[in-house]
């Protein structure tokens, strides 16, 4: 089923939160979730509640109508998050797996050690995107982001990919950020536009994309058409940077004496 | 703090995570309105405080005195008083003295008498040219010389309200819904290395200028000695109190610009002004050279304001959170932003600003048309500092 057909279809349950605590809010997701099979559960006037379907297991589809607090689906394993707005901070820590998407912007650290699952932004996103994002085995999470980042995008990052597309960005015009993967000793990100060197931290080394690459590209920009619309064709034409770590173990001295 | 630790901790969670909250609103034509917008919207980020500490600052809250210095004082203990009462007859022409109107809120506990002063320099030999300076120098011998007595406010048609407690219970507790303002400044505090008392509630403030802080400010000792060498005296125990004397010390003493204050205060770091050849960039360098000791290092987001104008600044790597949004002649700023969507559900434009980047809005001069958009043309409001 299509986006557009889940949302023109009325949700299995309905929880209103307009003035319900989060602790509360949470207790009643889980508690819709147990009183019967709920494939799809809608949360209306969401205004600022944290920690919306932590480490919350199962494979309902939450759509949320509002702005949610910081860390949405922190630690979440499994289900699919939909915010028909902006995001706050900390969406996605530590996901394990599910995905989230945000019809708007996402704010600082989104995707803050994410370890497995994916997270798709419509907009931009704000300071520290992705850091400390881990992959081990299978488990690869991906952080795509429509817009562009503010600084420090991918610090610290040990694993993981990151796609930032910056298609709010005028032809040729640079992404305004700094310090692009600081710290990083492990993972990818993608780059669609211009990024000059200056912008990246003195750990990241750029590269063209191999087959590999562009097939796993390709195929996130699929995705990322399919939730917010656009033509993936029209968007993949446009050039594309790989960075990455160019020491796994850029600190492993520091603290050896 | 007898009976915080259940309030603070009512689920007996192992660990408390908490960050103070900041929030402010302007209507940029200078029409007064009531602080429920500002009280809603501190509310709703509840979360981020922990009932040690609250306080709003309310712009145009006293036009009927309009030319006469509002002092607000705290006194922690009862015979300070009249010594402190006796100081200001002394030293100010005293045109009205009252309790600050308060009411019974059950949560607030042991508030210390809350007083204002309604004063003017006129009269006075030493005030001369000066009568801002002059104000100055007597709260610092207030703050300094009396002990358990507080100048917490001293500017002209405003007002700080603070305390221990939540932001909402001191708005109750403050009867802060009798008071209209054209800006509203608001904080919630979570206290991190200093008590939760009375005074170190935020906003801090001297003269008009306020500020309420998100954050921690690690050079608070070396911002604290500079200031001391041009008679500001730290007396509140908290970092944000040198936030307030260095905006006094700069915009007001040494005349900056606002933009150029916000370069000294959140100063970009030398690999960015190295990389800059342009007039800015030696500006820029010129800054950091000269106020070296007014940088603040560490994490911080502030709301600064004063007469006219609020400003919101961070850190220059933003490592505490700041969203801005405009509707029509409003613009807000919060920690976060569903606080502004509670009160203004139908916002023209929602931007965050990069790190060190001033967001400045003011009062318009008369037949002055409301700024352009803002975020629009720059998806995060600025460029690569």
């Amino acid at each position: 089923m299509s986006d557009h057909d889940l949302l023109s279809s009325d949700p299995d349950q309905e929880i209103d939160a307009h003035g319900v605590h989060y602790r509360d809010l949470n207790a009643r997701i889980r508690q819709a979730l147990q009183r019967g099979p709920c494939q799809r559960l809608a949360l209306r006037h969401v205004c600022g509640q944290r920690y919306i379907g932590t480490g919350l297991r199962s494979h309902v589809r939450i759509e949320i109508h509002g702005t949610p607090g910081n860390d949405l689906g922190a630690f979440m394993d499994g289900p699919t998050i939909i915010v028909h707005g902006n995001a706050q901070d900390g969406s996605g820590n530590t996901l394990n797996s599910g995905e989230i998407i945000v019809h708007g912007r996402a704010g600082d650290i989104t995707g803050y050690a994410m370890r497995g699952g994916r997270i798709f932004v419509r907009d931009g996103v704000g300071y520290r995107a992705g850091i400390h994002m881990k992959e081990y085995a299978a488990r690869r999470p991906v952080l795509v982001i429509g817009g562009t980042a503010q600084p420090f995008l991918g610090e610290y990052m040990a694993g993981g990919v990151v796609l930032l597309l910056g298609l709010n960005l005028q032809a040729d015009e640079p992404h305004p950020t700094v310090h692009v993967g600081t710290g990083m000793h492990g993972g990818v990100i993608y780059v669609r536009g211009a990024i000059e060197d200056w912008q990246l931290g003195r750990e990241v080394g750029r590269a063209e994309l191999e087959e590999e690459d562009r097939v796993l590209v390709e195929r996130l920009v699929y995705d990322f058409a399919g939730h917010f619309g656009g033509d993936p064709q029209a968007i993949l034409r446009a050039p594309f940077v790989k960075l990455f770590p160019l020491y796994l173990r850029p600190y492993g001295n520091l603290y050896a004496y | 703090m007898r009976g915080t630790p259940t309030r603070n901790n009512p689920y007996g969670d192992g660990k408390v995570v908490d960050a103070c909250s900041i929030f402010g609103v302007i209507d940029v034509t200078g029409r007064p309105f009531s602080g429920d917008r500002a009280i809603a919207a501190i509310a709703c980020m509840h979360e981020r405080g922990n009932g040690l500490g609250g306080g709003f600052a309310v712009y145009g809250c006293y036009p009927d005195f309009a030319d006469w210095y509002a002092l607000h004082v705290m006194y922690m203990e009862y015979d300070v008083r009249e010594h402190v009462e006796g100081y200001i007859g002394s030293h100010f022409q005293l045109h009205l003295a009252e309790p600050i109107p308060t009411r019974h809120v059950h949560t607030i506990s042991d508030p210390p008498q809350l007083w204002r002063y309604f004063v003017s320099t006129a009269d006075h030999p030493l005030a001369g040219e000066a009568p801002d300076d002059y104000v100055v120098q007597q709260i610092m011998r207030i703050n300094t010389r009396f002990r358990n007595a507080f100048v917490f406010s001293s500017g002209k048609n405003m007002g700080v309200f603070k305390g221990v407690g939540y932001p909402e219970e001191l708005a109750e507790f403050y009867c802060l819904d009798e008071y209209r303002g054209y800006i509203w400044t608001a904080h919630g505090r979570f206290p991190t290395n200093t008590p939760g008392w009375w005074g170190g509630a935020h906003p801090f403030s001297i003269l008009d200028w306020t500020v309420v802080h998100n954050g921690e400010i690690s050079s608070y000792g070396t911002n604290r000695r500079y200031l001391e060498s041009f008679g500001y005296h730290c007396t509140m125990e908290t970092d944000t109190e040198v936030v307030a004397y260095a905006i006094d010390l700069l915009v007001r003493r040494h005349k900056l610009p606002i933009e150029a204050a916000a370069s000294v205060l959140s100063a970009p770091l030398w690999s960015h002004i190295d990389r800059d050849s342009s007039p800015r960039g030696i500006l820029l360098r010129t800054l950091r050279q000269v106020y070296p000791s007014l940088l603040l290092n560490g994490p911080f987001t502030v709301i600064i304001a004063h007469t006219g104008e609020m400003i919101g600044l961070t850190d220059r790597i933003r490592l505490r959170p700041l969203t801005a949004a405009r509707h029509g002649p409003l613009l807000y700023l919060s920690s976060e932003e569903s606080a502004i969507r509670l009160v203004d559900p139908d916002l023209g434009e929602v931007w965050t600003p990069l790190g060190g980047e001033p967001i400045m809005a003011r009062v318009l001069a008369p037949g002055e048309g409301l700024p352009g958009p803002q975020a629009a043309a720059r998806p995060f409001g600025g460029g690569t500092r």
